[in-house]
């Protein structure tokens, strides 16, 4: 069960990596927007992590993810062959699909993976396709291949300028949306990537009048709507993005609430990596300083 | 022994950890009855003809019989007198309101205390798990019929554990990622040891229950698709979404759901960090809004996560406090300090998005509402601040809507539960059935398992028929 079958580093700073998992069940039911939550072992915490791809002939799930904690850098040194001990999906409300006609997709960082899932499906729907996707430098960016196989217009930009365009995907969707304004032809833009990203590409889109929907990311616990730390504020409403969610009109969240909300244990999650790299330094996994590491 | 012999004999007390001992850490509260103790006491039991105890249990457990059993030191025995009717008993025996049930109705209690029926049933179950003499119970030959239960918790298992005997297949799913639902992820390891849920589970899984993790129905298969593989569903979800107070602050950082704090500490074994990966906020000053059992648990785990001052807020008496005396006197013993007759209005935060405190303003008791309890009235200008670093909602929980909003045809209450039968559990669909928190809202245990019996009669009834 939950057989990691393929693994690929994206890139190694920060480490970036793709992972299919043998879920056959959860592969047959996910649409695109949707999520999964996994936990590595017993001691285990339980981390959401977005659907990047699905696999329905060989029943896999695909993940990207980025190591920004203990979890996910125990997650990046499981191989293949090795199971997750839980995989749990798919959850969320999906993406919801229809021909809007023209859709701006803006990918930011891993973003690009769970984007990719929604652009295919938004094809499907025979909508016209234009994707920006960016990253802080070359190294990080992937699936342009696929992006572009996928969408109708592609564009690329790196923060540093390593690649593509230099600067942010929110110029392009400005210069974008500036190109569009008189035909109208633009009626959703699609954010998804790092918050303060999905912020910008709200404001953005605000004064063009373009509904915009970003996918959030809080700290989840049981994602079954059980327990409430995933709570958002849209519109002035307490929603539950496991439930609710994780899809949301970008106009309407309050982002400066979960930006707070992202940073409730980060002296825990400091304490765990600190812990998790020790053990990882003595060779034995104990802890000890008496491995053969430096 | 005479009658007039029986009375003389005090109820027995059950030794506990020592409160300051235990405030502190995670071990169970109480240690149980010794063999002798447990003799003594069920020899109080008059062993009426028709027993009045019975009748106040929702599962109606052969009472007067196990005690028997235990007076002759039948402890195995009366286990198994247990378990013909009782699927958990080594659970009941803990977290059952015996007070309001069971010894409620008991003759001896007439005049003096009551038998400790519940430290009977406790005593009996730990008895037989502990000297590895649990066995199967006899069988009734397979019938073909598959049942679909939904949910883990004191319903689902009951009803699987009932049909199972009955000679039906019986597969559990459970969305989480351990069995037992709110045993596992919402009563404290201090009153009910997780081993003890696992070996219950663990039981029924050696009749042949079979226990599906980690799938959530209404986003795998929905409902309707389980009716197409299987014969029968039973629904016992419980009450998984928690009600916030709706007061400015709720979503300021160190403010948790009750739901969300029990399933950090008990679920995830937050309480262990580091050596598990959950975190909690372990505040020094933690205020619980309710006065139900929930409350308790939530404001005695706070204590045990090393607060210094632990509060209850509630905005009536303890006199109108929902939650079990035994449980309310365990945690004032611990520490846990009530504030009573005050209702938060608000939660304040400092610049950072923390909580800082919460502003409450005092009540009064005026006439008694529908409940029959004394309304709360607010007192003008009475607001005060009570300073906390951490908050936890404890007020009740809602149905949770995944698997309502994922099956067509399924009747609601206009507050989201699942419309059945009080006495079979029949559901506007044929072949659904349905049971515990998510039909009655948030109740006991014990009533959760009573609805998981009466379903798993009609559901055998159903079977039969079709």
């Amino acid at each position: 069960m939950n057989r990691i079958v393929a693994k690929e580093e994206f890139s190694r700073d920060p480490a970036v990596y793709m992972m299919q998992i043998e879920a056959p069940l959860i592969a047959k039911k996910a649409r695109g927007g949707q999520f999964i939550v996994l936990r590595i072992n017993e001691q285990g915490e339980r981390i959401p992590l977005t659907i990047a791809d699905t696999d329905l002939e060989k029943g896999l799930v695909t993940i990207v993810f980025q190591v920004v904690g203990k979890s996910t850098a125990a997650l990046g040194q499981l191989e293949v062959g090795e199971e997750i001990l839980d995989f749990i999906g798919p959850l969320g409300k999906p993406t919801h699909m229809d021909n809007y006609g023209t859709v701006l997709c803006v990918a930011g960082g891993i973003g690009i993976a769970p984007v990719h899932n929604i652009v295919r499906e938004l094809k499907k729907h025979g909508n016209k396709v234009i994707t920006i996707m960016g990253a802080r430098t070359k190294e990080l960016l992937f699936w342009e291949d696929k992006m572009r196989a996928l969408s109708d217009e592609v564009y690329v930009t790196t923060d540093d300028g390593s690649y593509g365009r230099h600067g942010l995907v929110t110029a392009v969707e400005q210069e974008l949306l500036e190109k569009d304004r008189d035909q109208g032809d633009i009626n959703l833009v699609i954010g998804i990537g790092p918050p303060i990203m999905m912020k910008f590409v709200a404001k953005t889109s605000e004064p063009f009048g373009v509904k915009t929907l970003v996918s959030l990311n809080p700290i989840m616990v049981d994602a079954t709507g059980m327990c409430g730390a995933c709570r958002v504020t849209v519109g002035g409403k307490t929603r539950f993005v496991c439930v609710d969610g994780p899809e949301f009109d970008g106009h309407q969240v309050d982002f400066d609430e979960l930006f707070t909300r992202q940073r409730i244990y980060p002296e825990q999650e400091k304490l765990s990596m600190e812990l998790f790299r020790q053990q990882q330094a003595c060779g034995c996994g104990c802890g000890c300083d008496q491995g053969e590491a430096s | 022994m005479s009658a007039d012999k029986k009375q003389k004999i005090p109820r027995q007390p059950m030794p506990e950890q020592e409160p300051k001992v235990r405030a502190r850490n995670f071990d169970e509260v109480p240690f149980g009855y010794s063999p002798e103790t447990a003799m003594l006491e069920a020899s109080r039991c008059l062993q009426c003809k028709k027993p009045k105890c019975v009748e106040g249990c929702p599962v109606n457990v052969k009472i007067p019989e196990f005690i028997g059993l235990i007076a002759e030191g039948d402890f195995v025995g009366a286990a198994r007198k247990l378990k013909e009717t009782n699927a958990l008993p080594a659970v009941c025996g803990r977290v059952c309101p015996q007070e309001t049930q069971c010894e409620a109705k008991c003759v001896v209690g007439k005049k003096g205390e009551p038998v400790a029926i519940g430290r009977l049933e406790r005593f009996a179950a730990d008895y037989e798990r502990d000297h590895d003499a649990v066995t199967k119970p006899a069988m009734a030959p397979s019938t073909g019929k598959k049942v679909a239960i939904v949910g883990s918790g004191p319903a689902g298992l009951t009803c699987a554990g009932d049909l199972i005997k009955l000679g039906h297949e019986v597969t559990v799913f459970e969305a989480l990622h351990k069995p037992g639902g709110v045993l596992v992820y919402g009563i404290p390891e201090f009153r009910l040891p997780k081993a003890i849920v696992q070996a219950e589970v663990d039981y029924l899984k050696s009749l042949g229950v079979k226990v599906e993790l980690d799938f959530v129905v209404g986003m795998l298969d929905t409902v309707d698709e389980l009716l197409a593989k299987y014969d029968a569903v039973f629904i016992g979800t419980g009450a998984g979404l928690p009600v916030f107070m709706n007061i400015p602050g709720e979503n300021l950082n160190g403010v948790y759901s009750a739901n969300e704090y029990l399933t950090r500490s008990n679920l995830m074994k937050a309480y262990l960090f580091p050596e598990y990966d959950t975190p909690i906020v372990k505040g020094k000053k933690v205020a619980v809004f309710g006065g139900g059992n929930v409350a308790m648990d939530a404001s005695r785990t706070a204590l045990r996560l090393g607060a210094e001052h632990s509060y209850i807020v509630y905005r009536r008496s303890e006199a109108e406090m929902p939650a079990r005396n035994e449980e309310i006197h365990h945690a004032v013993e611990e520490g846990v300090e009530l504030v009573l007759l005050a209702n938060p209005v608000r939660i304040v935060g400092n610049d950072e998005g923390w909580v800082s405190g919460v502003e409450c303003v005092r009540m009064e008791l005026g006439e008694p509402d529908e409940s029959g309890r004394r309304r709360p009235v607010p007192v003008e200008g009475s607001e005060f601040i009570l300073e906390v670093d951490t908050v936890v909602v404890a007020i009740g929980n809602g149905p949770n809507p995944l698997v309502p909003n994922t099956t067509p045809g399924l009747e609601l209450t206009r507050w989201g539960n699942i419309k059945a039968d009080e006495e079979t559990g029949q559901t506007s669909r044929e072949g659904v059935f349905a049971g515990g928190d998510i039909v009655t809202g948030a109740a006991t245990v014990i009533m959760a398992m009573g609805a998981g019996k009466k379903a798993a009669v009609a559901i055998h009834e159903y079977l039969q028929d079709k």
